[in-house]
Parts: C-alpha cells; sequence; structure tokens
C-alpha cells in the first residue's frame, strides 16, 4: 500500500507526465482512504490554476 | 527621425518605483514602426497608462522568474521592443497583454539559458537539502502525514484569486523558494515548458527534476496554508 509520501510525489508527477496504470491504480486506492492526500491533490490542483491566472487575475 | 518615436516606453519608465531602466534603442523604433500594425494595437501602444501598466507587470513577472533586476529589466525590455517591431504579426485574437507576456516567456528563458550557466552546483544541492529535511517533518515513521502537517481543505479556493491581497500572499510565497527550486517551478508553471526541455535546458536528469517541482509544490502549498487559508482561524 502506498504512503502518504509517495501518494504525494505521485500526484505531483501526475502534472508533469501521464502515470503508468499501475500508478494510477495504486493512487486511487490511497486516495479513497486518505483525506490529507485528497487535500493535497486539491491544492496542487489549485496552485497550477493560480500560476495561469498569474499575468491576469482578470482574464478567467 | 527621433521626431516619429513613440514616447510610451519613457513614460513607462517615469512610473517611479521600477528602478533604473536603460533608454530604449530609439532609432531602432523609428526604423521599424510598421504601416500595417492593427489599428487596435497601434491604439494599446500610443496609451501611456496602458503601457506603464503592462511594463509594470511584465517587470513584476519577470523579476519573479529570474530574480535578478537587471536581468528582468532586460528581458522586460527586450519583449517590449520586439512586440512594438512585430505588432504587425497582432492578430488581435487574444488580449495584448496576453500576446506580450507570451514574447516575454521566450525572452526569460534565454536569460534562464544564460543564468544556468553560471549557476552552482553545490548552492543548488544544499537548499534542496534544506526542503528535503522540511518535507520529512511532514511525515510520521511510517511516512504518513503526522496529524499537524495533514493538508486541509481549502474549500473553494478559486474565490481567491478575485482578491488582490490574495496575490500578495503568493508573491511573498513564491519569493520564498530557494532560487533554483524557484527556477525549476516557474519553467514549468509560467513559462509552460515540459519537463524534459526543463530537464534539457538545466542540464539534470528527469527524476531530478520531479523531485525539485514536488518539493517546490509541497512548500508552495503550505505557505498558503499557512499565509491564507487558514491565516486568521483560531487555534483553540
Amino acid at each position: 500500500m502506498l504512503s502518504c509520501k509517495d501518494a504525494t510525489r505521485l500526484l505531483s508527477e501526475a502534472q508533469d507526465r501521464p502515470l503508468t496504470l499501475a500508478e494510477k491504480m495504486q493512487l486511487e486506492i490511497h486516495l479513497a482512504m486518505c483525506r490529507g492526500c485528497r487535500n493535497f491533490k486539491g491544492q496542487i490542483a489549485f496552485l497550477r490554476e493560480a500560476c495561469k491566472h498569474y499575468i491576469d487575475p482578470a482574464q478567467k | 527621425m527621433f521626431a516619429q518615436v513613440p514616447e510610451f516606453f519613457c513614460l513607462a519608465c517615469n512610473n517611479g518605483d521600477l528602478g533604473t531602466t536603460k533608454l530604449p534603442m530609439f532609432p531602432f523604433f523609428a526604423m521599424t514602426e510598421h504601416p500595417k500594425k492593427t489599428k487596435a494595437a497601434t491604439e494599446h501602444w500610443m496609451d501611456a497608462d496602458f503601457v506603464a501598466a503592462l511594463r509594470h507587470d511584465m517587470l513584476r513577472f519577470s523579476r519573479l522568474q529570474l530574480r535578478d533586476p537587471a536581468q528582468a529589466e532586460d528581458a522586460v525590455q527586450d519583449a517590449l521592443m520586439a512586440a512594438f517591431a512585430q505588432s504587425s504579426r497582432f492578430s488581435g485574437q487574444v488580449a495584448l497583454k496576453t500576446w506580450v507576456f507570451g514574447i516575454l516567456k521566450h525572452k526569460i528563458v534565454d536569460q534562464i539559458r544564460v543564468q544556468h550557466r553560471t549557476t552552482n552546483a553545490s548552492a543548488m544541492a544544499q537548499e534542496e537539502e534544506s526542503l528535503d529535511q522540511t518535507f520529512d517533518t511532514l511525515f510520521k515513521a511510517n511516512a504518513h502525514w503526522t496529524p499537524v502537517a495533514r493538508p486541509s481543505n481549502w474549500g473553494n479556493p478559486a474565490e481567491a484569486l478575485e482578491q488582490a491581497h490574495f496575490w500578495v500572499v503568493f508573491d511573498a510565497c513564491l519569493n520564498n523558494l530557494p532560487a533554483n527550486t524557484a527556477r525549476v517551478f516557474s519553467m514549468r508553471e509560467f513559462l509552460e515548458l515540459e519537463t524534459p526541455e526543463i530537464c534539457q535546458e538545466l542540464a539534470i536528469t528527469p527524476s531530478h527534476c520531479n523531485v525539485i517541482l514536488h518539493r517546490a509544490r509541497n512548500a508552495l502549498r503550505r505557505c498558503l496554508e499557512k499565509k491564507w487559508f487558514t491565516a486568521g482561524e483560531q487555534t483553540c
């Protein structure tokens, strides 16, 4: 079973490369059980969103 | 010849708090003014307030990426000159600002290439080690979150994007990242390069690049959590 540390690593890498099927499955199982890592996923998704809006916050 | 030169760069430079500014190459502007420039772009270039605000935002962005005021200034100046010279290519399908920032991003990548040649590898290793140590303190021995470090639910964070003060906090958090870590993060998220391109530019391995991005994201989300999303909450 994936640790939180490994889950955050995969969640980060998922923003940069396609995960393998095995990685995705491990991650989904972990996320289903772990609120902290679900929140981590939402937080880094928001980071990317914020960077996209950085140049002009008014342009959405 | 000088009489034909638009004055907007000078007006923009006199904006006050933006530090020293190199004078633009006036004859270059005069010669490159293009008869086919779209009306919309020309109108914008002649609007001193628009150009001053644009230049201000470009400098803020450029400084964040490069962390070197002189290089940031160079990138902005090069981008403005290129944008003005190429105004005929501006299709008007995106905002002029977005188009100019697209040019600025290329100029920043050029400067990053220059910076990289002088990057001190041991400084890079040192700052990464310190981020690694901080990261490790978030987890128990079994590599699961410690109760206090567990990421919280930010609710509807998109609302923050509308608030001016959020961007002040966001800037501060970005500036808190160690320089090389910030550079990799910026190349990925602001300059929107793919990781293989970043690895190539900085001569680092893909797994190293992944580790740096992971640490950068974690440090940023922790900073935002502390300084924005839970700031003001009372602890019991």
